[in-house]
Order: structure tokens, then sequence, then C-alpha cells
């Protein structure tokens, strides 16, 4: 995967995909490229269930994004893919390999926290709140789970962290404490720290939701740069519809732990087909 | 009456002793309250179980017995002696141990789940959230009340002279047995117990300053310190002006 500190900007294009980005669990195991893949997964939190039996899949490097009305399930979906929560039914791929399960004489069994990490390397998170480690400063912030984690050299580790500093635009900031950036610095060193791992998944938890409006545009710049130069895959829960219209693949639209409905962001934002996307829509466009 | 040769003669080397067995019993409840801290924490019932029956019975034990148990009755049972001065140090250390990893574990379950979600998300293990994330981060909360406790430590050490360890109560003792001077001896003994824990203050609130700027909370103010931070501030602006050249 090239890093997109080395990756010549590309200018963005709005064809449409030549697959769709989301596609049924059969089509994608026939077409082999799919990246991340739910099969019937049900999260319940006592007594309510928040994912119903899901199946969805994300093929390789596209955008996918998750919209739906709050307590739908969206960031449920994030979580569980970065094993913060753990499925009480079904399977979640990642990449081929299952996620929070083993396969053990032909039986699925629960897999051990070496398993869980294995897998877990191909998915990075950034989080609505930043969770900076407000204890290292923005370079260490970056650098300490590359070096810790995969074992890079503290040299080409800083180099590669200087290199996500400058991308997202804070080469200034480096020996700064958290506490001393705006939020919208804030989220740039965390994009730039979960990219420092080079993950394949990038998960988006609502990223711009905490920020003051004057510093949203910031961060989204970083984003569509970052969806449109590289070739990561990105799982987005947003409320910005424009950001999401700019650089999704594909929307799924959420309601009560179920896919309402998927397509392209021009379907499903200009001519939605079912009700209750609409009525969704409405409250927030 | 007292005279500067009885100071020197019985009242610093009991001092100096009292500093030793202070620093050592701190040094190992220190040990114990982050093994026992963090043991308390984990994940496994059993490990948290065990972690918790260490607290309980080294919180509800008394010190003083613990040591005369030490010293009394370990040797009838295992004919083997302990150095009365170490076992003062085991029985405080073990006893201050488990108040402290009481200040551990709270500290820790004081850090924002956000913190340990984003060592998940970035792939350390449990082990390296604790070391890397978790602890310097509840480190700064621990300072204040460790220096409470440290200082509870040093007056407790006072117990070891009832087991023959001439510290610096064995040696007021001594005096008072030599010269019947009651009065002035023990009001020499508090000075400098007092002064002995005003000086581990000081220290303690230097650390807890440098703690909180380890953590970019809040600039430390203040005498010896204050120094070191315009130092800092300094290189920092001159970085920035480096940068900005460079750019």
């Amino acid at each position: 995967m090239s890093s997109p500190a080395d990756t010549p900007e590309i200018p963005p294009t709005v064809t449409d995909p030549p697959e769709p980005a989301v596609v049924t669990a059969a089509e994608s195991r026939a077409a082999g490229t799919e990246l991340v893949r739910f099969d019937k997964v049900t999260k319940r939190f006592g007594g309510t269930t928040v994912l119903d039996q899901l199946d969805f899949s994300v093929a390789a490097g596209k955008h996918v994004t998750l919209i739906g009305p709050s307590g739908s399930g969206k960031t449920t979906i994030l979580r569980l893919l970065m094993t913060l929560l753990r499925p009480d039914e079904g399977t979640i791929r990642v990449d081929g390999a299952l996620l929070t399960h083993e396969e053990r004489n032909g039986r699925l069994v629960k897999a051990g926290d070496r398993h869980v990490r294995e897998v877990r390397k191909k998915i990075g998170m950034v989080f609505q709140q930043f969770n900076l480690f407000p204890n290292m400063r923005v370079l260490r912030n970056v650098m300490e789970a590359p070096v810790h984690v995969l074992g890079l050299s503290k040299d080409e580790a800083e180099q590669r962290a200087r290199d996500l500093i400058e991308l997202v635009g804070l080469s200034e900031q480096l020996d700064k404490y958290p506490s001393q950036l705006s939020g919208g610095q804030q989220q740039r060193v965390a994009i730039a720290r979960a990219l420092a791992m080079r993950p394949q998944v990038l998960l988006l938890d609502e990223v711009t939701s905490a920020l003051d409006p004057e510093l949203v545009a910031g961060v989204l710049d970083v984003l569509r740069d970052i969806a449109h130069s590289t070739d990561i895959t990105m799982l987005c829960v947003t409320h910005e519809m424009t950001f999401a219209r700019d650089i999704s693949d594909a929307v799924l639209m959420f309601d009560k732990g179920k896919i309402v409905e998927s397509g392209p962001p021009d379907k499903i934002f200009s001519d939605p087909e079912e009700s209750r996307t609409r009525e969704f829509l409405s409250t927030v466009l | 009456m007292m005279t500067s040769g009885m100071f020197t003669n019985y009242f610093l080397p009991g001092i100096w002793i009292t500093v030793q067995v202070t620093v050592y019993s701190a040094l190992l409840a220190a040990a114990v309250a982050f093994l026992v801290g963090t043991l308390r924490t984990s994940r496994l019932w059993i490990v948290r179980f065990l972690a918790g029956c260490y607290f309980e019975i080294f919180r509800g034990m008394s010190a003083l017995v613990f040591m005369f148990f030490l010293v009394f009755s370990l040797p009838l049972m295992l004919r083997w002696q302990l150095v009365p001065m170490w076992a003062g140090v085991l029985a405080l250390g073990l006893t201050y141990g488990a108040y402290g990893s009481e200040i551990v574990r709270g500290a820790l379950a004081a850090v924002p789940v956000a913190q340990r979600e984003a060592g998940v998300a970035l792939g350390f293990s449990r082990s390296q959230r604790l070391r890397r994330v978790e602890i310097p981060q509840a480190w700064p909360e621990m300072v204040p009340p460790f220096n409470n406790l440290l200082i509870e430590l040093l007056k407790g050490t006072a117990l070891v002279s009832v087991i023959m360890v001439s510290d610096v109560t064995f040696a007021a003792n001594l005096v008072r047995f030599a010269n019947n001077e009651s009065a002035p001896v023990y009001t020499l003994l508090l000075v400098v117990y007092f002064a002995m824990a005003f000086v581990l203050t000081r220290g303690m609130r230097l650390l807890e300053r440098r703690a909180k700027a380890g953590v970019g909370q809040e600039q430390p103010r203040g005498g010896l310190l204050r120094r070191g931070l315009h130092e800092d501030a300094g290189e920092g602006a001159g970085a920035l002006t480096a940068g900005g050249a460079a750019r």
C-alpha cells in the first residue's frame, strides 16, 4: 500500500466506480475483493437490539458512509470492527480473516487476544473526541504505535510521523502537547496517528461532531485529500452530508439496526427510494 | 539538660536510621502498590480476587503486630531470624503498599475509557497500554495521595523502635532514660519528624508539578521549578522561530 505522504495528489474524480462498493456477501465473495464483511451480526445492549442480523460488505479501496438517525447502530458497527465491542451473534471478516473468532477443528470459537490483535492491525480509527494521548507530544503520539506495535525503528517511525503530520498541515506543532492544540488540530493529529499504522481500513466516527464549526472544514479537507489520493478503504459515520457526497462510493442508510437502503451517494441523496431515508434526509439537509 | 553532644551522638545516627527505614519501606511499598494496584484492574477475576485479598488482609493488619510477628514468631516457626531493621521495612512496606495499591487502582480507574479505546485502536496490547498510556496519565493523580501516604509512612517508622531498631525515636527514648528530661527530648523529636515530613512534602510537590506538566495539564509555578520552565519555554520559542525560518 502506498503511503498518503508519497503519493502525488490525484485530482478528484467524480466518475462512478466500476463496481458497486456495497454488495451482498455472496456477490462480493465471488468478486474476491471484499475487505470487510459482516455476516448476520447481532449486537444487543441489555434488552435493546442495536444491530439485527446485519449483512454487508465493503470492497477494498471504497469509501462507504453510514447515515441514519442516532441510535440506529452506525457507531456500533465501527466499534465492532475496532473490537471495542464484541458481537453477540454472527461473524465479522477483515481481509478474509475472522476478526473475533477463530476456526478450530472446523468449529468457530472465540478468538484469543493475539489473533484479534493481528487482524486488528489492518484497521485504524479516528474518534469523535480525538482521544490523543495527553502525556505525549504530537510527534510521539504519532510515533508511539508504529514503534511499539509494528516494531519500526525510531528513525523510520519518526520519518513516517513527520510526513503524515506534514500531510495534515501541522509540522509547526510537533513539540506541542495535545492540550495546547485546538480541537481541529487535535483531530488532524489523530488522523495522522491512525494513518501511521498504515491500516487498510480507516474508520471515521463522527470525526467533526465535537469541533467548533469554523474548524470542521480543515479536518474535512484533510480527509478529502486522503480519500482521493490513497487507496485506503474508509468507513465513515458522519452528519456532514456534503462531505459524504464528496468522498463516498456508497451510502448506507440505517434505521433500527438494519440497512434501510444503500446505493451511490447521488442516488441516496437526490432520489432515495425509501420514505424512511427521505424523512431522515429532510431533517439533516 | 540537652546538650549538643546528645544530639550529634544519639539523634543524628537515629535520624539516619529513620531515613533509611523510610526510603527502603517506601520503595517496597511503591513496588507493592503498583503491582497490586494494576493487578486489581486485571480482566481476569481470579487475579483481581487475589490482589483484592492482599489489599484487604494487609489493610486490616496492624503494622506493629506484624513486626512483632516477624521478629518474635517467625524465628520460632522457621528457625530463621530476620535482621530487625529488615523486619520493620518488610512490615511497613507490605502494609503501606496495600494502602498505596488503592491509590494506584483508583487513579487507573480515573483514566478516561476513551484512552483505553485509543490504545486498542492503535493495536497496543494490554500491558503496553498500561505502561505507555494509562500509568503515565494516572501518575499525576497519584502523587498527592502518595505524598500523604509517604508522610504516614515516615511517622510509622517510629514503630521500629519497639523491635530494637535504633531509629530516632529509639534514640530519643535512650536520651530520656539517661537524663530524665522528657519535655525537651520529645519536643525535639516532634520537631525532627515535622522537619523530615516537611522536606518530603516539598519534594513531592515538585514531583507533582513536574508530573502535571508532563501531561500538559498545567504550567508549574514557583521557586525552583520556575527557572527550569523558563529555559524550556525559551527552547520552544527557538524551535518555532527555526521552523518559521525554514519555511
